[in-house]
């Protein structure tokens, strides 16, 4: 066997017998980038309690209630009687110190601390994606201006931003006014993700087929590179939810937030005040804001862990 | 075969041990990758002998377990991987259950290595003094700062590099592709191993560095009587280079043996299909052709056969579709501060290019071939110069006229896998065009994009897959029906089959070529492999830094080049210089 000069040797062609070149095979079942991302996070268990959490917030913040027969609007709602007081039959979670039921004033906050989340994602996606996309598609001057304008909005702590508006903005304390006070200045690291996953895309050939055909420039940015540009965004944004609602319940929780809104963030806000003596009013309006970030963080991440293929192989 | 092979195995300077024992020997060696669904069986049963200062080829296409193998013998083989049966015998020890610091003297030392991409295997923020250096520290070769600086210095010489003093504190960045190509062969060859494992190491390269890479690998080899494993996917190198060829399919081996034996007697249908498929070769199989037509099986493309068909079907008479004259495109270059200097990337370039033939424009990276053919399809403005299709001007029209022209011509890209978009459906990618070009009948659509299917042989129940389903063939072969998706009557095929395997490569020139036949198309053929132009070209213009430098038929080309430039374009293909004694 050991020879310098061996004979020309053949497999036996029964069982190294070549295919037809390159024929197509299909699996059964449709596959793409999304599909197959939804395919990984329906194996997740964790997935299911964070979708469950975060569908049943926003059930809650829809429909109050639903969920407890009592407004915690109404006149008469709070007695000072009940202030501090145990959980008894129909208020499931005692009192604050102002006699209010602790239980539907969670599930009445609810409503807007998601507003709040949401038009902070809402606010941050309509500045950041238009100002990241352009920015990279167009590139030259335009790419300079842009980006030049995002760096003096990132070197803003856009927490720090929103104490100013807020504390300027005294008279007007709603949810709309926090959230662009939140996601006017928060949009800036998203612009860059969204600039720097367009011009990954931008160079590729299918952009450069879609011009040769005929689309313009604007068009092919919108149909080709930014849907190409999503997955990213919406890990962002998802976990950006979270962060809006913690943001507007420090806001709150510094007396600069809501003003005559119900939200998670007054309540602990109000609570502060009674931890000696009534720590619950404080502890249960902290579970349901924790457990409601916590349910987007880990829809984000998990979107995050499913979109990237290598992720997914590590498992 | 009793005849011995007059080639590289002759005995240099440096005393070998002995001859008749292998260096290294390969048995029943099984690799495999633990990988999501499960384990995969990389390499299976592989059995080889490397003796001292010989050089052995390993040919196969992407995904054979050549690249495998070769790893194996170093241990090298990524996390999920592992040797999971046979052994490796490097000088008659096994070293599967060798541990890291027994494969440390090993490597470098016994065994060294060439990777493939000299753009990404040298480390940026370290000069290349410092990376030589390393290598020779971590062999053991020389101690003592002197001592390693010296030898530091001899192997970039030896590797080929002028002036390697003072290249030594130079960074990566300033040297060309070749020129860090040499750079990694001298680490390679820096301990003076006995063998060296060069995996494609060429194939980043411009054909013409490529040859002269390949010349000094085998001077540097030979003079040292180190035996050198050559990876490849060129079967036509693999001939020229080697003088035993192994070649692998699915991790197996199929065939081996004397490498001049094996190419003129291919025994099984695979390889015989390769050297079929196997452009490189083709010009030099033209009288041999009637001989294996017996042997060859429907799935079998012959390139020699249509280099001859090609060759009666040229109409020279035709009117020209696409006109292009004084083309010239002038790039502004960044320089310190807020200056900026004109660079020409195309230089007053005409051509014509008769209906239903085919012009193949080739040229090394940087000859402006690429830069021509964005002017034609409207992708750049041109800086001077006119580009008229069809009788039609298509520089200076409004934008709705270049509009129009657009459907006309057509592109097919390089790159399979970014030339669709991935979350379109392979349907939706097709019918883009007419969606564009306001064919606003879905059902006028769904019919065509069937038509389309079918004449590239893709099956319909492809309509509502997604590219990612597929392979770079076939999806070139999407990207394809895209651009016939208007009826056009110029396709532009930018490099459009240099990244596909050899066997797939062939198919879809195959296809391209009866689509011409069928359907009267025209095509601009941009490549710098000049192998593939002589099967689908009629003409041939080749450039150089932005100028046409020699244009004609191709026969006239091949047979009897003018230009120094065109001739080294031609000797560097390889298996060009194959002395094939029929």
């Amino acid at each position: 066997m050991s020879d310098r000069h061996p004979d020309h040797y053949v497999a036996p062609v029964d069982e190294t017998q070549p295919g037809a070149v390159d024929q197509v095979k299909l699996s059964a079942r449709k596959s793409n980038m999304w599909l197959d991302a939804w395919r990984d996070l329906r194996k997740r268990p964790l997935f299911y309690v964070a979708l469950v959490l975060a569908l049943l917030v926003t059930v809650v913040a829809l429909f109050p209630s639903w969920f407890t027969p009592l407004d915690p609007n109404a006149p008469g709602a709070c007695l000072l009687a009940d202030s501090n007081g145990a959980p008894v039959d129909g208020h499931p979670l005692g009192f604050t110190r102002q006699g209010c039921d602790v239980y539907s004033r969670i599930i009445y906050g609810a409503s807007t601390s998601l507003t709040v989340g949401l038009l902070v994602v809402a606010i941050t996606g309509a500045i950041g994606i238009p100002m990241g996309a352009i920015a990279g598609f167009y590139g030259g001057w335009v790419d300079s201006f842009l980006s030049r304008v995002g760096d003096i909005f990132f070197s803003i702590p856009y927490f720090l931003a929103a104490v100013v508006v807020m504390s300027v903005m005294s008279e007007y304390r709603n949810p709309l006014v926090i959230s662009f006070a939140i996601g006017g200045f928060a949009w800036a690291s998203l612009a860059r993700i969204v600039r720097a996953e367009v011009l990954r895309n931008k160079n590729l050939e299918y952009v450069m087929a879609s011009e040769a055909i005929g689309r313009s420039r604007g068009s092919t940015l919108l149909k080709h590179v930014l849907p190409n540009s999503m997955g990213p965004v919406i890990v962002t944004l998802t976990l950006s939810l979270g962060a809006a609602i913690t943001a507007e319940a420090t806001l709150s929780l510094l007396g600069i937030g809501l003003n005559g809104y119900m939200s998670w963030g007054n309540e602990i806000a109000q609570a502060q005040q009674t931890l000696r003596t009534n720590p619950s009013a404080l502890f249960w309006p902290s579970l349901a804001l924790t457990l409601t970030v916590l349910a987007f963080t880990f829809l984000g991440e998990l979107i995050r862990d499913a979109l990237d293929p290598k992720a997914r192989a590590r498992r | 075969m009793t005849e011995t092979i007059p080639v590289t195995d002759s005995h240099g300077t440096v005393p070998v041990a002995d001859p008749n024992q292998p260096l290294v020997s390969v048995r029943d060696l099984e690799v495999t990758f633990r990988t999501q669904n499960g384990p995969v069986n990389a390499v299976r049963g592989v059995s080889f002998d490397i003796f001292p200062g010989e050089t052995v080829a390993i040919v196969g296409e992407s995904g054979s377990g050549k690249s495998t193998t070769a790893t194996a013998l170093m241990k090298l083989l990524p996390g999920n991987g592992g040797i999971s049966g046979g052994e490796v015998l490097v000088e008659g020890t096994n070293i599967v259950d060798h541990d890291e610091k027994k494969m440390a003297a090993i490597r470098g030392g016994v065994i060294g290595y060439v990777p493939q991409d000299p753009m990404s295997n040298l480390n940026p923020v370290w000069s290349v003094g410092f990376q030589v250096r390393e290598a020779i520290r971590a062999n053991g070769v020389a101690s003592g700062k002197k001592e390693i600086e010296a030898r530091a210095i001899e192997v970039l010489q030896q590797a080929g590099l002028q002036d390697a003093e003072r290249r030594l504190s130079q960074f990566p960045h300033q040297f060309s592709g070749g020129m860090r190509q040499r750079v990694l062969i001298g680490i390679g060859l820096g301990a003076d191993p006995k063998l060296l494992i060069a995996d494609e190491p060429t194939s980043a390269l411009d054909v013409t560095v490529q040859k002269v890479i390949l010349d000094h690998i085998e001077s540097l080899t030979k003079d040292n009587g180190t035996a050198v494993l050559l990876i490849t996917h060129d079967l036509g190198l693999a001939a020229e280079r080697a003088s035993k060829v192994i070649v692998m399919n699915q991790g197996r081996i199929v065939e081996a043996g004397p490498s001049k034996d094996l190419l003129t007697n291919p025994q099984h249908p695979y390889t015989q299909r390769l050297i079929a498929a196997a452009p490189s070769l083709a010009s030099r199989r033209l009288e041999s052709t009637s001989a294996r037509e017996e042997g060859a099986d429907a799935a079998t493309f012959d390139m020699a056969q249509m280099a001859e068909r090609r060759a009666e079907s040229v109409d020279a008479d035709a009117a020209p579709v696409v006109s292009v004259k004084n083309l010239t495109k002038d790039f502004s270059i960044r320089k310190k501060g807020f200056r900026s200097e004109p660079f020409r990337a195309v230089d007053t370039i005409s051509f014509d290019i008769p209906k239903g033939t085919t012009l193949a424009l080739v040229g090394e990276s940087g000859s402006g071939k690429s830069t021509a053919a964005k002017m034609i399809l409207g992708l750049e403005e041109p800086t001077s110069g006119e580009i008229t299709v069809n009788g039609t001007a298509m520089t200076g029209v409004s934008r709705k006229d270049l509009f129009k022209l657009r459907s006309r011509m057509q592109p097919v890209f390089q790159d399979p896998y970014s030339s669709l978009d991935p979350q379109r459906s392979i349907a939706s990618s097709i019918a883009e065009p007419m969606r564009v070009h306001g064919i606003s009948d879905k059902s006028v659509r769904r019919e065509r994009v069937l038509e389309l299917l079918d004449q590239v042989s893709l099956p319909a129940e492809l309509f509502n897959r997604y590219p990612n389903e597929l392979s770079g063939g076939q999806r070139q072969r999407v990207a394809i029906a895209r651009a016939l998706a208007l009826k056009p009557d110029v396709v532009v095929l930018d490099e459009a089959v240099s990244a596909l395997d050899v066997l797939v490569q062939a198919q879809i020139l195959q296809l391209l070529a009866d689509l011409q036949a069928e359907l009267g198309l025209t095509y601009l053929f941009i490549t710098h492999d000049l192998a593939v132009v002589r099967v689908i070209a009629d003409n041939v213009a080749v450039m150089e830094r932005g100028k046409i430098v020699e244009s004609g038929s191709t026969d006239e080309i091949f047979e009897s080049a003018k230009q120094p430039y065109t001739q080294r374009l031609l000797d560097a293909i390889p298996g060009a210089g194959l002395d094939w004694g029929v």
